[in-house]
């Protein structure tokens, strides 16, 4: 596998292996252009990582995806099918950066019904319960949970069933540093698992962990590769100075056409 | 549609309810208080017999909207409704959910109310009391489906319980409980005409004076109304938005 692969116009990566495959993407929300003619492959069963500054469209990029986004124009094509395709929908899972479960119930009450709505099996609660830690409190209230406990159950509910593709919007904020490690770790073990995992970062050191990068700044894309390519191509030490050179080349590109 | 998913959703809301037992307590007891009330007032005189039957068809409706416009607000704002509409859920699973789940907390509540009404305080009527419980099932369907629809054109819960004064309130005073609908001023009783309320009141007036109730007409404009409600309330959960 050439992970090196550069991409380039007129790519021809087969719809087959694509999680994901956007072309001409335009999304405006209210009076902003947020994404404008954007392209981005995923190959299948790869770990990639979004990142980029707050505000540069990296949510709306993941909603787009997830296809609860209304978009502008463009395509984008998730497995092979249309973003938000019915067929879709217990095949991606998603967890948005806000932890979308109901503070009212335990932690398991909240998994078992997200399971019935997904018809996946009862055995898959504990199962992920055990696989974001959270044994010891399955049947608290999650409105009783930190912070950083409830985006844990929200995730949770994104590894419920057996998703193909999953879409990540910073699930590693608010969390300390041994369980984001752990979390890294259990996201690698997806992948290893045949699955396609998507997540957006703001924290540049967590590119390390990344197979591939994909730099998003004000909407378009920086680069997309792997991070020693970036250090290589930018001959800087760390995926933050690569980002920060790459912005630079940009900036000077467009004043020097 | 899937049965499943409109179960476990009517399962999951009456989940959240049992980890709430002040609001269950007060679902369950304020009308049967509140009737109590109406009785002392009356001094359990005749017209206790001829508005309280009117309360039957009052309290579930505006309990269920209450609780069900808060409810389904709670959901679009904390973001489940649009985890829920990504997953396989169909709108239809998560409306229907939701009118199982307290279309049975008001059998319940309008079961103990009715059961206060007519076998502790004596309340008279023609007909027999189990059809005010049935009228009183489809008054809180009709609020849990106006409550589903309100819901978005509220972005807080302040706003939403704003609603209440706005569009329960005139319903009330014109359901026929203050002035027969028939004397209302023309125009009043031609608004009065439109409003579903008014036929809620109606079919449990009809239980209290006749010994053979023709409630169907009446209960026929109020389911009516209720899934025109939901129908509206479907228009506005949407799988993509801005």
């Amino acid at each position: 596998m050439n992970l090196s692969a550069g991409r380039s116009p007129g790519d021809t990566s087969r719809a087959a292996d694509a999680a994901v495959r956007a072309r001409g993407l335009r999304v405006v929300r209210g009076a902003r252009t947020v994404l404008d003619d954007f392209d981005l492959d995923v190959r299948q069963g790869t770990l990639t990582g979004l990142l980029g500054p707050s505000g540069s469209g990296k949510s709306t990029l993941m909603r787009a995806i997830v296809g609860v986004q209304r978009v502008a124009g463009g395509a984008v094509d998730v497995l092979g099918r249309p973003a938000g395709a019915k067929v879709l929908r217990d095949r991606v899972g998603y967890v948005t950066q806000e932890p979308a479960v109901y503070g009212d119930l335990t932690i398991r009450q909240n998994l078992r019904y997200f399971a019935r709505v997904l018809g996946a099996p009862r055995s898959d609660v504990d199962r992920v319960i055990d696989q974001v830690q959270l044994g010891s409190h399955a049947d608290h209230l999650v409105s009783r949970l930190s912070g950083g406990q409830r985006s844990r159950v929200s995730l949770a509910t994104a590894l419920l069933g057996t998703p193909e593709l999953i879409v990540l919007d910073e699930p590693t904020v608010g969390l300390d540093p041994v369980l984001r490690v752990e979390l890294w770790g259990l996201f690698h073990r997806i992948v290893e698992a045949g699955a396609t995992l998507l997540v957006s970062s703001h924290v540049m050191d967590e590119a390390e962990r990344c197979e591939r990068l994909v730099l998003l700044r004000e909407g378009s894309l920086l680069a997309d590769d792997t991070l020693p390519n970036l250090l290589e191509r930018t001959g800087t030490g760390d995926a933050e100075q690569a980002f920060l050179k790459l912005i630079e080349q940009a900036d000077n590109g467009m004043r020097t056409p | 549609m899937s049965l499943r998913i409109t179960l476990a959703t009517a399962a999951r809301v009456l989940a959240q309810l049992r980890h709430d037992p002040r609001t269950i307590v007060m679902m369950l007891a304020v009308p049967s208080l509140l009737i109590s009330l109406l009785w002392w007032v009356y001094d359990g005189g005749r017209l206790f017999d001829v508005v309280g039957p009117a309360l039957l068809a009052i309290f579930p409706f505006l309990v269920m909207f209450l609780v069900t416009s808060i409810a389904t607000l709670r959901e679009r704002t904390s973001g489940t409704l649009e985890r829920l509409l990504a997953m396989p859920t169909g709108k239809l699973d998560f409306l229907l959910g939701y009118a199982v789940a307290f279309g049975s907390v008001a059998l319940v509540q309008a079961g103990a109310t009715a059961a206060v009404a007519v076998g502790l305080l004596d309340m008279q009527t023609a007909g027999p009391a189990w059809i005010l419980v049935v009228v009183a099932v489809f008054d809180a369907l009709l609020g849990v489906a106006l409550g589903l629809f309100v819901s978005a054109f509220a972005s807080t819960e302040f706003q939403v319980v704003q609603f209440m004064p706005a569009l329960i309130l005139p319903q009330f005073l014109l359901c026929g409980l203050l002035v027969p609908r028939d004397e209302l001023p023309d125009v009043l009783g031609a608004v009065s005409d439109v409003l579903p309320l008014s036929y809620a009141v109606d079919a449990m007036r009809d239980v209290q004076a006749a010994t053979d109730p023709a409630v169907a007409g009446d209960v026929l404009v109020v389911v009516g109304f209720s899934v025109a409600l939901l129908a509206l309330g479907a228009a506005t959960l949407r799988r993509r938005t801005p």
